[in-house]
């Protein structure tokens, strides 16, 4: 069904003088998917197909706080061609679920918290059908008043969104509607304001964002003669989906069986379980197989968004720009349940110095319990938050200070062997002021691009467009700068590993590798980046990739920039244990012919065994004939530490990422619109294992990054805690007219810690795209810019 | 309600029909062609868009009736549209496929690997959209693909503004549209180097 198993194209025979395969690390191969991707043959989540399956579908909360005060479904079961209509009374087995707290109920009982969330679940022979008869329940509410910020939150006589916590949090937060409170003391920050000449302060704005990724929350459940269920799903995490969805079922985890369907992109959103559980509740109830399918407006609250946040900061330095002290207090709105909540403010907390030296800092990053939409994943995860408000208190205080934005990033940038506010010490290359050298040193983009030869000005180089809105009048330049620090994968003492499965056998009288672990495809690239590892470290041309699913270990999320340091670590691991192996078969079979089987270092190259002086000795396919190799290994980065609840500190990270961005805006100060012209980015790889995909990863989430800058926001009515504009014609992403050149600079500088010295490079450039962009409407304007995203209004004073 | 069409150069006949349904849920779900993609279902994404007699739209947008007796070319028919165009220059309008006698002799090409896509024929923006690393998750790529083999029909040496504005129609959320632009010159580029070389 899902035809994710993929045989790399089959290079020049080996022969004696050929040691390289072709498509080891380091070469832009291409994606092993790509033919099935443009042909329209990949198998998508929502692309899934059963005979006789039927429709899923879920009738969601049009209220979001209520007490529940009675469902009526008698209607919606009489129609014609409906299989089942549930609610939460029919409910298998466990109630809830979570990633990290059990908190979310697979169907509403008692209360609703946020708008849209699932209170009944109907299954029917076509989707309008499912559609029709879920309107058709009826559901009594009891509206509750909504919480909504920090304010309404802790207030003293606040309704608690969840009552009876318990979880790992819920013993030290100071208010129950706080999901994690994570402070970091170090130094003494009022004693070192003395010292300060200058002292800017701020208070900052971040939008609800969307992942917006295209392909729609979707996936097939098909019941099993054996009671189990077979789910075919589009997620981030199969192993962690599985953790999840077996206790909601009431079933073992064997009898849950899950294959990785197409991924229409994910950047975080699909983290948390979507429809899973409800689609697999469906088909054990009915008998059949069931398809779900999200439609957008569904989809805007499907999954969880990025947290919106309050930022106040206070910068101090010296009157020639060292930083003397920050102090600053982040409050992120986690919604309705705690998703991944809590480690986001853990990271907002640790990152929110930025790429700086600051000895002395007083930090607080609370995450709350509110009746807005659930917030978690998002691609920069805590990161981009704090990196929009400490990179606009960089530019203020440059101002004040009279100095050059550029210089005084660099003046304070950090370096290797920087310790972070948590104590930890930065050990492998964080070429934090190079990054601001490269993008300021560009060209700059040439000056009135829209003046052509002889005729008119061409419109569609002018903001406004096509609208024709402009000829040039009132369009003023800006540039701006920003550089951020992400940290990579999972942190604060998670025990994060991944697991690989490979095998060697010869095939057609050619050694082929097969490569099987439970990664998440979800366009990042990393099944070609899984045969290129294989094929340099086991010397053969052809890869096998073989289908992510549950009958692999966990290979951990697809998320935090991690998977080609862990789960490409965890194939080199295994590859070379099987290289091991096969050496010892080799010894064993040809030893005696060849002292060099005994002395010398052997390495598998181009389909054989070669000493290190490169002496072929046998073929591989010779060396195993009929036998194979296959080892299963799970694979581990160094241990990190959790930070203490009180002073903040510990070694809780396992990388740390770095980007810088340059963007050029053009504004037009009449009607507030901007064309961002130019976004140039310079980013620490550590080895660009697959260039042609780092640059495309690079230039991706620069764009997301510049969604957030002027369009992206999930606009929540402050008043009801509903949710306005669940649509693609509400909620703008960049198109290919609002985004511009994203020139690409990237340095390979390894981190020894890490193999091949690889660094996660998917978020980083989320993080700084965002304040280069702002920065640079600012210098354009003259005017302060505190709130992503920013709108026309903003910029016309009409607001 | 039935519905005959043609699609990829093929007459085919649906049943059954509920007058609400789109042509994307037909194709999708009626007709086993899910290369189309549903991301938005609302006219915004231009992930769903086909040719229509010729025209790009979007199939979510098209009720199923309005294309009785109507040409459809979909994504997964856009290799061999592709290659009918180069070999019967001139034939632009989408109803340039397959006859019915010719489908019906059609079979699986030997060499081709239905798994793996391997030894399939593509068209020149197909495969320049492999080349230029255009496709990440691929979810806006059957979309892309049509509305820009389409602009190339027309607009054989576009400028980066002209792929733009065609383009404009399809959100892509991966890849920053870089290597789209990129896969769009490649293709044109090497259309151009075609052109000169007949």
């Amino acid at each position: 069904m899902a035809q994710n198993t993929r045989t790399v194209p089959v290079g020049t025979p080996t022969d004696v003088t050929q040691n390289h395969v072709k498509g080891g690390i380091g070469e832009s191969t291409l994606r092993p998917d790509g033919t099935l991707k443009v042909t329209g043959e990949f198998a998508y989540s929502s692309d899934m197909w059963h005979e006789d399956m039927l429709w899923g579908q879920i009738l969601r909360s049009t209220v979001a706080h209520a007490e529940i005060v009675s469902i009526d479904t008698s209607e919606a079961l009489t129609m014609d061609g409906v299989y089942a209509v549930l609610t939460h009374e029919d409910l298998p087995a466990a109630k809830n679920y979570g990633m990290e707290f059990q908190d979310t109920p697979v169907l509403a009982y008692g209360k609703v918290r946020h708008h849209g969330e699932p209170v009944a679940l109907v299954a029917a022979d076509h989707p309008e059908t499912a559609r029709r008869a879920a309107a058709k329940i009826r559901i009594e509410y009891r509206e509750l008043p909504v919480i909504t910020d920090e304010a309404s939150a802790t207030a003293p006589d606040a309704i608690l969104v969840h009552e009876n916590r318990d979880d790992h949090h819920s013993g030290h937060v100071p208010h129950p509607n706080i999901v994690h409170r994570q402070p970091i003391i170090r130094g003494n920050a009022a004693e070192a304001a003395k010292r300060a000449d200058v002292i800017v302060t701020g208070e900052y704005t971040f939008g609800m964002q969307d992942q917006a990724f295209l392909g729609p929350e979707s996936g097939l459940a098909v019941p099993a003669e054996d009671g189990g269920v077979d789910l075919y799903v589009a997620t981030q995490w199969l192993h962690s989906d599985l953790k999840q969805i077996a206790p909601c079922l009431g079933l073992p985890e064997e009898k849950v069986r899950m294959t990785m369907a197409g991924v229409g992109g994910a950047f975080g959103g699909r983290e948390d379980i979507s429809m899973q559980i409800l689609a697999s509740i469906l088909a054990l109830r009915t008998g059949k197989p069931v398809k779900m399918v999200y439609n957008r407006y569904e989809s805007f609250f499907g999954h969880v968004h990025r947290h919106p946040a309050k930022l106040w900061y206070e910068h101090g330095a010296t009157k020639d720009g060292k930083l003397t002290h920050m102090k600053c207090k982040i409050v992120l709105d986690g919604g309705a349940y705690a998703s991944s909540t809590a480690s986001v403010v853990g990271n907002a907390s640790s990152l929110s110095v930025g790429p700086y030296v600051i000895e002395d800092v007083e930090i607080e990053a609370i995450g709350l319990y509110t009746n807005n939409p659930p917030c978690g994943a998002m691609r920069g995860f805590g990161a981009v938050q704090a990196c929009f408000a400490y990179e606009a208190q960089m530019d203020k205080l440059a101002a004040k200070l009279g100095m050059d934005p550029v210089e005084l990033r660099q003046l304070n940038a950090m370096e290797q062997g920087t310790i972070m506010p948590t104590g930890q010490v930065v050990d492998s290359p964080a070429p934090v002021a190079e990054l601001l050298r490269r993008v300021k040193a560009r060209p700059m983009p040439p000056e009135r691009q829209w003046e052509t030869a002889g005729e008119g000005a061409d419109v569609r180089a002018l903001p406004g467009g096509l609208s024709n809105t402009t000829h040039g009048e009132s369009v003023v330049r800006g540039v701006g700068y920003a550089v951020g620090i992400k940290n990579v994968g999972f942190s604060e003492g998670f025990d994060d590993y991944s697991t690989a499965k490979i095998r060697m056998e010869v095939i057609n009288g050619e050694a082929v590798a097969t490569v099987h672990t439970a990664m998440a495809e979800v366009g990042q690239g990393g099944v070609t980046i899984h045969a290129q590892i294989a094929r340099t470290e086991l010397g053969v041309q052809q890869v096998t990739i073989h289908p992510a699913d549950t009958q692999v270990g966990s290979a951990g999320s697809t998320s935090a920039g991690r998977q080609t340091y862990m789960t490409g670590g965890a194939i080199k691991n295994s590859c070379e244990i099987v290289r091991e192996k096969v050496l010892e078969i080799g010894r064993r079979k040809f030893g005696s012919y060849h002292p060099a089987w005994a002395n010398a270092e052997l390495l598998l190259e181009g389909g054989k065994v070669v000493t290190d002086g490169g002496e072929a000795l046998a073929s591989i396919a010779d060396v195993l004939g009929d036998q194979s190799v296959e080892v299963e290994e799970e694979w581990r980065h160094r241990p990190t530490q959790a930070f203490d609840l009180v002073t903040g500190q510990g070694d809780g990270h396992v990388q740390y990422a770095f980007a810088a961005h340059r963007a050029v805006v053009e504004v037009d100060t009449e009607l507030g619109l901007v064309k961002v012209i130019e976004l140039a980015c310079a980013q620490d790889v550590g080895k660009a294992v697959n260039p042609l995909s780092v640059v495309g990863q690079i230039q991706g989430g620069t764009t997301q990054g510049l969604g957030v800058a002027v369009m992206e926001e999930i606009i929540v009515d402050p008043k009801t805690a509903k949710v306005r504009n669940p649509s693609f014609t509400d909620y703008l992403i960049p198109t290919i007219l609002d985004t511009p050149t994203i020139p690409v600079d990237y340095l390979e500088l390894a981190d020894p810690n890490a193999p091949y010295g690889v660094r996660g490079i998917g978020e980083a450039p989320t993080l700084s795209s965002t304040p280069a962009v702002l920065a640079a409407i600012r210098a354009a304007t003259g005017l302060e810019l505190n709130k992503t995203p920013v709108r026309p209004e903003a910029l016309t004073g009409t607001l | 309600m039935r519905v005959n069409f043609t699609v990829n150069g093929r007459p085919q006949e649906a049943d059954d029909v509920w007058e609400g349904e789109s042509l994307l849920y037909v194709l999708r779900e009626r007709m086993g062609l899910p290369g189309s993609k549903n991301a938005c279902e609302q006219g915004e994404c231009g992930s769903c868009t086909v040719r229509l007699d010729g025209v790009p739209v979007c199939s979510c947008l098209v009720a199923a009736g309005q294309v009785e007796g109507r040409e459809v070319v979909t994504v997964e028919g856009l290799a061999e549209f592709a290659k009918e165009r180069s070999e019967h220059a001139g034939c632009a309008s989408g109803a340039c496929g397959t006859s019915l006698d010719a489908a019906k002799k059609w079979e699986a090409k030997p060499g081709q690997d239905s798994q793996t896509g391997e030894g399939v024929e593509l068209s020149p923006i197909q495969q320049a959209f492999i080349d230029a690393g255009a496709v990440q998750c691929g979810f806006c790529t059957p979309g892309l693909l049509v509305a820009a083999d389409e602009m190339l029909e027309r607009n054989p040496s576009p400028t980066d503004a002209d792929i733009r504005e065609a383009l404009s129609g399809n959100l892509c959320r991966c890849t920053g549209y870089e290597k789209i632009l990129d896969a769009v010159r490649l293709a044109a580029a090497r259309q151009e180097r075609q052109g000169e070389a007949v």
